[in-house]
């Protein structure tokens, strides 16, 4: 408690000085209200086909996998050609109405994460299949909470993450993210929310890129539009 | 001089011998400039977002009390316990007692430069605990038993077969040296790490104020499975960390990804609000957020340079930085390299021990024209520069800038000085290269420019236009 | 207009010719060129080692020494740079910091007085060659000067100009620093030296001599024979 005391104190001190502003040599400037960021940042287009491509640019660029398809049944299809494909026994999933709707009859041996449940099963699932909040263009992100989404470590243990995302899910920019995340909880967040952006990746070695460092090698993501 | 400086000297002497590690860095930081020209092109302007982020940053750090309180609040009532350090070994007092009284064993860690400025990994191990960097890079250079070469890119030294060599050394591993082989070695390895460990160490990106949340940034996953798995997640942040709110990280985590690493967006941006919240199926079942001084309120008393507070650490300043590349990043001998290390290191760890650090700069200004947050960088060095001398002036040298102040003052005096340089310099060959030789720092690598005929100044006198008629 | 010269120590001294090409070039341009004797140096060298105090003492005296000028000009960008950008920081809180920040506002570096004031680009200059560019640091980033030494080469007839990759990078100079810290600053000069030798040019120009001295010293001593140029020695070649 006496080091909190101590650290204002010396905080609440050291700021009856003033500093300059910031700035080369010294110009002025106010602190910017977060809204009006956007005017700098990349541009995002304005209608859905815009950011539909703008994000599937960035996920060719971060090797995601980014299909179109018209219904849940053909989402549902594209899953089913993974399973087989690899041959999956085990995945794991979360109940929502998106994953419901495709993860019937894949033939697999399914883990629910809806409910506290073993690491050592997780952990033996070839991938999972999660909603998400929202799919966002300027970054070819997928936002996901540890409310909404299964759990904090279904869409970054299993080595594959498959997330199923519907067309109004498709926002614009990462502010647009934000302001959906503060609409929707209030003040009530969730205690993870994370965007995740690609497989997992890293560059360690010589800046030679590897994807599945750690978290998932592969990333599909499939929007029903 | 301190043994640190001379360390310093020593290293750098040695690291700008080795041209092969001048031409690897070299190589390195070109990879990440055209990928960041590549990503910063894209923003409509790079310039204004970086006044704007500024202009936030001071906006927080000049109220740090009201924002810091906001924070910690949010956090609490979301169940988070928040511990206060004012120094590293408090810091470092409080995350052994939460490891004890949780028994926590095995403790896994993703990437934080806060904890290797508190030394954490050393007092842990010899308190018994065994810990594991998570993160490829750190990783490496901790079997390596190195520090990280580089905030952001602690292994960018390395080449595959060094590396492939101390996984052979340490781990036992096959002798293979692709990159992917060897990257798939340590994700195995990590996995059951990640699975078996009690505790999860991270650090913190941004902590945001208004929700009471801190804000990690990584590529690999690591920090994401660090705060997942084990039952207990402790957090170290330092005090400065803070933003207003997630809309400020719409602005921060692009340019963070942009300048820091030349990417969009960096793998994975994730906000953690304290432990799992009833409902949600797993997560830590505590969350310890430690907050650390450990010198910053002094910086933040020094109002001339307070905005060192605003460094995000995104290491921009340390890619852009020639002493930088040409010494290495384990040359500085401390925790935080290049421009902004530079400069905060006599803040932190002591001026006179440390102001060799703020010396060595040509004082290019590419930092300052680099860094995201408009720190002017190249001048704080000047502003340490300055402080270090009025601390204590060296005897030699503040004689010989009081004769340079005296000579230059005084016209007459200047002109016979140079006339003597000009009388003098036929001689230097003589002693040129020998330890006689006062411009022997020079002379070693360089030819001397050779006094003119006739100075400027005497041929102005002597135009037909300027003689006195 | 009446034009006052400052011309650093080290061009006084070592490079004359630059100074004598400045006078040149603004006489042909029809002004009134002055040189006040009194002048000797801005004091940044002392300003960069930390000795504020006896920076500012040798800067007074320039203070001094400037006061009735109309418009300074000097064809150093770190001089430049100094009064301009530094003599405001290093008199504040002075009674001279409106005397020095006078004389800071009327500081100009010769090529941007040339383009920007002058609004000239075009000298009737020629100077047959191959020649790349070196922008000195704080020419570069303090004073923002990058265009227009560029702007006033692309007008010498006969000049080929190509520019060094990596562009911007310093030349490892940094005044007190090339011999306090003598192997960085080597190091650094070497790469710049590589990148000069790969353009296969036979000058390099810069607006800096200090920069020139540390670049041509290292070129002499490799034995290369690339020329170091001032950009005035090329601008007032054929007056």
């Amino acid at each position: 408690m006496s080091s909190q005391a101590d650290i204002l104190g010396r905080i609440r001190e050291a700021l009856t000085a003033r500093a300059p502003a910031p700035g080369h040599h010294g110009e002025t400037a106010p602190a910017p209200a977060a809204g009006s960021f956007r005017q700098w940042l990349p541009p995002v287009g304005e209608s859905f086909e815009d950011r539909q491509r703008l994000f599937a640019q960035n996920a060719a660029m971060l090797k995601a996998v980014f299909k179109t398809v018209p219904n849940p049944e053909a989402a549902a299809a594209e899953i089913r050609q993974l399973v087989t494909a690899h041959q999956w026994k085990k995945m794991a999933t979360h109940t929502s109405p998106l994953t419901d709707a495709v993860c019937g009859n894949l033939g697999v041996d399914w883990l629910r994460t809806d409910q506290p449940y073993e690491t050592a099963e997780l952990e033996k699932c070839s991938a999972s299949v999660t909603a998400c909040e929202a799919l966002v263009a300027q970054t070819g992100s997928v936002l996901v909470t540890s409310r909404s989404c299964g759990g904090r470590a279904i869409s970054i243990l299993p080595p594959h993450h498959i997330v199923v995302a519907a067309k109004d899910q498709l926002l614009p920019d990462l502010a647009a993210a934000f302001e959906l995340m503060r609409r929707k909880y209030k003040d009530d967040y969730p205690s993870t929310i994370s965007f995740i952006t690609g497989p997992s990746r890293t560059g360690d070695i010589e800046r030679i890129l590897v994807l599945g460092a750690h978290g998932p090698k592969e990333l599909t993501i499939l929007l029903i539009a | 001089m301190s043994e640190y400086s001379q360390q310093f000297k020593a290293s750098a002497t040695r690291l700008t011998a080795d041209l092969d590690h001048r031409q690897w860095i070299s190589k390195a930081l070109r990879g990440y400039e055209t990928k960041r020209d590549e990503f910063k092109g894209r923003f409509q302007s790079w310039e204004e977002a970086r006044q704007a982020a500024a202009a936030v940053k001071y906006e927080v750090i000049n109220h740090l009390d009201r924002y810091l309180a906001e924070f910690v609040a949010k956090l609490e009532a979301r169940g988070a316990v928040v511990h206060w350090a004012s120094d590293a070994r408090e810091a470092r007092e409080h995350i052994l007692r939460i490891a004890r009284e949780n028994q926590a064993r095995f403790i896994i860690k993703s990437k934080s430069m806060t904890s290797e400025e508190i030394h954490l990994n050393d007092a842990l191990q010899k308190a018994g605990f065994e810990v594991f960097e998570s993160d490829l890079g750190e990783y490496i250079v901790q079997l390596r038993d190195e520090p990280p070469y580089h905030i952001v890119f602690p292994a960018m030294h390395l080449k595959r077969g060094e590396i492939s060599q101390v996984f052979q050394q340490k781990l036992g591993a096959e002798p293979v040296t692709d990159p992917e082989a060897l990257t798939m070695i340590a994700r195995r390895i990590m996995r059951q790490k990640f699975c078996q460990a009690d505790m999860g160490i991270s650090g913190v990106n941004f902590g945001v104020a208004e929700t009471g949340m801190i804000s990690i940034t990584e590529n690999e996953g690591n920090a994401r499975l660090t705060t997942s798995l084990p039952r207990i997640h402790v957090a170290l942040m330092g005090i400065e960390k803070l933003v207003r709110s997630m809309d400020d990280l719409a602005l921060f985590l692009p340019m963070l990804a942009t300048a820091g690493a030349g990417q969009n967006l960096t793998g994975y941006n994730t906000l953690y609000g304290g432990p799992r919240l009833k409902g949600e199926s797993d997560g830590p079942t505590q969350f310890h957020l430690v907050l650390l001084d450990n010198g910053r309120t002094r910086i933040l008393a020094d109002a001339e340079q307070r905005d060192l507070l605003h460094c995000i650490r995104c290491g921009a300043c340390l890619n852009v930085c020639p002493i930088f590349r040409n010494i290495g990043g384990h040359s500085y001998g401390t925790t935080y390299q290049g421009p902004i290390g530079s400069v905060i290191t006599p803040h932190l760890r002591g001026l006179q021990d440390w102001k060799h650090l703020s010396f060595s700069s040509s004082l290019c200004g590419a930092c300052s024209q680099a860094c995201p947050v408009r720190i002017d960088l190249a001048h704080h060095l000047l502003h340490n520069r300055r402080n270090a001398i009025r601390e204590k002036p060296p005897a030699l040298e503040k004689l010989a800038f009081r004769f340079f102040s005296l000579m230059m003052r005084h016209p007459g005096l200047y002109r016979f000085g140079m006339f003597m340089g000009k009388l003098l310099q036929p001689l230097h060959p003589i002693v040129k290269g020998s330890a006689l030789d006062p411009a022997k720092a020079w002379t070693k690598t360089r030819e001397t420019p050779k006094f003119a005929q006739t100075s400027f100044r005497d041929w102005w006198k002597n135009r037909p236009q300027n003689r006195p008629t | 207009m009446r034009i006052t010269l400052f011309i650093p120590c080290f061009i006084d001294q070592f490079y004359p010719q630059v100074g004598a090409g400045v006078v040149k070039i603004l006489e042909k341009l029809g002004h009134q060129v002055e040189y006040p004797e009194a002048q000797t140096c801005c004091g940044q060298p002392a300003f960069n080692s930390g000795h504020w105090d006896e920076a500012r003492a040798v800067a007074a005296h320039a203070v001094e020494v400037f006061s009735q000028a109309e418009v300074i000009v000097s064809p150093s960008g770190s001089c430049g740079a100094m009064m301009r950008v530094f003599y405001p920081q290093l008199f504040k809180d002075t009674p001279q910091y409106q005397a020095a920040c006078a004389v800071a506002a009327k500081t100009f570096e010769f090529s941007e007085f040339l383009v920007k004031k002058l609004k000239v680009t075009d000298l009737g200059a020629s100077f047959p060659g191959k020649a790349t560019f070196h922008d000195g640091c704080h020419g570069l980033r303090e004073l923002g000067v990058r265009e227009e030494p560029r702007a006033l080469l692309r007008n010498v007839k006969g000049l080929e100009l190509v520019e060094m990759d990596p562009p911007d990078t310093c030349c490892g100079f940094g005044g007190t620093f090339a011999v306090k810290f003598p192997m960085i600053s080597s190091a650094m000069g070497e790469g710049k030296c590589a990148a000069i030798a790969e353009t296969q040019a036979d000058y390099v120009i810069s607006l800096d001599s200090s920069c020139l001295m540390h670049i041509q010293g290292m070129l002499d001593r490799q034995g290369k024979k690339t020329r170091g140029l001032h950009l005035v020695e090329v601008l007032a070649h054929s007056l």
